[in-house]
């Protein structure tokens, strides 16, 4: 269908605070397959309806592993060499993946909830005692998602300063040059491995010990595997929870009717939670492209073996064919399976406890502080930029 | 020495994760799960898929009804 055509330029534009660059719209509606050209890595083709976002992200005809090394389209100059739980395919990512599932499961995040319920209230506590202005990112919404993904690897919180920077650098696409990304990643990893190897001299039964006893008595991975995966756990365990604390928040404060119905029925919080999970894109733009492994018919193209192709999960959210109104927040949706979380083997391992957290943090939040309001105009409150994830540089608030 | 697999649907959140492990086994229908047979011929693929769900929503049992997956 778009044969002979150009590709797109693609991302459409610079992620905009939290709107939806509206191309995806026109492209569900009349294009849901097209062909995009990328900054870094060519062309490739860009899926936006639900279903097929969904076939791309669960169909073992779309591989992740085939990317590693590959100059594939990307919006990074950096072509990805690692191989890490997000770069690999089964079996090899159920291997890995077994190994910290249990971890995760609801079960045992729920065990967390109380928790997290007394590390907000600590969180909560300080902000009061501060008075207003207070910057949110820096009081809630950072430190709640670290301190919890800390204490289930056994990684001291103490030393959050120096794994927050190399973090905030692993994860920029073009904030900073591609030589500090590299060596950011290359400091984290030096970081998990110094954990590693203190947890051979002394066990432990946190999730890198665990991990440590699966490689050191079970071989059931490699060293680098064991390694980048501590690295993966840490950054992915609290960047886009702490993004996404602050992004909703932020959502909230700029839509009163929607913060007003959570503040008069408080059990509306985790439908609330769901909601913002689908209309909020954390994503500045679709990327983990997928290789195919063969010809495969999708949304009315045929995308040749050897083809990239991109997913736009906010898009595949904002679906009507799934959704009714679905640029509207509606807190009291029948069904929402938002896919914002993704979708198959990849499936945010984290779900749960990312889940458990936006719940913990908003409730009490509202409680708390019944007047909450943004500190500054909203045209003044910033969101980083160069990122893989959108997120506020700062959110202050007053009450 | 056939397996019994029970799904959840209840419990099911629909991530896809047993559909794209055991792709012949699972299935979603209305965005649940659902085992494709609840009885199949032992299969390493299937115990995967029950430990893997985010949920555990999936039991996998022996035929003497001994929980073979997942672990607690």
């Amino acid at each position: 269908m778009t044969t002979g055509q150009q590709p797109r330029t693609y991302p459409f534009g610079e992620a905009d605070r939290l709107r939806l660059h509206p191309t995806y719209a026109e492209l569900r509606r009349s294009e849901p397959v097209t062909r995009v050209r990328l900054p870094h890595g060519g062309d490739g083709w860009l899926a936006t309806r639900y279903t097929d976002v969904r076939t791309v992200l669960s169909d073992p005809r779309f591989s992740r592993a085939a990317t590693v090394g590959a100059d594939v389209p990307r919006t990074t100059p950096l072509v990805s060499r690692d191989t890490n739980i997000l770069t690999m395919d089964p079996p090899d990512h159920t291997r890995l993946r077994k190994l910290v599932a249990k971890a995760f499961t609801a079960r045992r995040t729920e065990m967390l909830r109380p928790r997290a319920e007394k590390i907000v209230g600590d969180l909560l506590d300080a902000v009061e005692a501060q008075g207003p202005p207070v910057d949110l990112i820096e009081a809630l919404a950072l430190p709640l998602p670290i301190t919890l993904i800390c204490e289930m690897l056994g990684v001291p919180v103490e030393d959050r300063v120096d794994f927050r920077r190399w973090s905030d650098k692993a994860l920029a696409l073009t904030a900073f040059a591609p030589e500090e990304i590299v060596a950011a990643v290359e400091d984290l990893r030096d970081y998990i491995a110094g954990l590693v190897a203190q947890r051979r001299e002394h066990p432990t039964d946190d999730v890198l010990g665990t991990l440590v006893q699966a490689r050191d008595e079970g071989d059931r991975l490699t060293e680098a595997e064991l390694v980048n995966f501590g690295v993966t756990l840490l950054v992915a365990g609290h960047e886009t929870t702490a993004n996404q604390i602050g992004n909703f928040v932020y959502t909230l404060l700029t839509e009163p009717e929607h913060l007003a119905a959570l503040r008069t029925t408080p059990d509306l919080v985790p439908a609330a939670v769901e909601e913002l999970l689908r209309i909020v894109p954390l994503g500045g733009a679709a990327g983990f492209a997928r290789i195919a492994t063969e010809d495969v018919e999708i949304g009315g193209v045929t995308v040749p073996a050897g083809d990239a192709v991109l997913v736009s999960m906010p898009s595949a959210n904002r679906d009507d064919a799934v959704f009714t109104h679905p640029e509207l927040i509606d807190f009291r949706r029948e069904t929402n399976p938002h896919i914002a979380f993704g979708h198959g083997v990849h499936h945010c391992v984290g779900a749960q406890l990312a889940r458990m957290e936006l719940q913990v943090a908003l409730s009490a939040l509202l409680q708390r502080f019944p007047a909450l309001e943004l500190a500054a105009p909203v045209e003044e409150i910033v969101f980083k930029k160069g990122r893989l994830v959108r997120g506020l540089a700062s959110l202050p608030v007053r009450w | 020495m056939p397996w019994r697999i029970d799904v959840d649907r209840e419990t099911c959140v629909g991530s896809g994760m047993c559909t794209a492990i055991a792709s012949n086994r699972f299935v979603l229908v209305a965005d649940r799960a659902r085992a494709v047979d609840a009885t199949v011929e032992p299969d390493e693929a299937v115990l995967d898929a029950a430990e893997s769900c985010p949920m555990e929503a999936i039991v996998v049992r022996d035929e003497a009804g001994r929980v073979l997956a997942p672990e607690r």
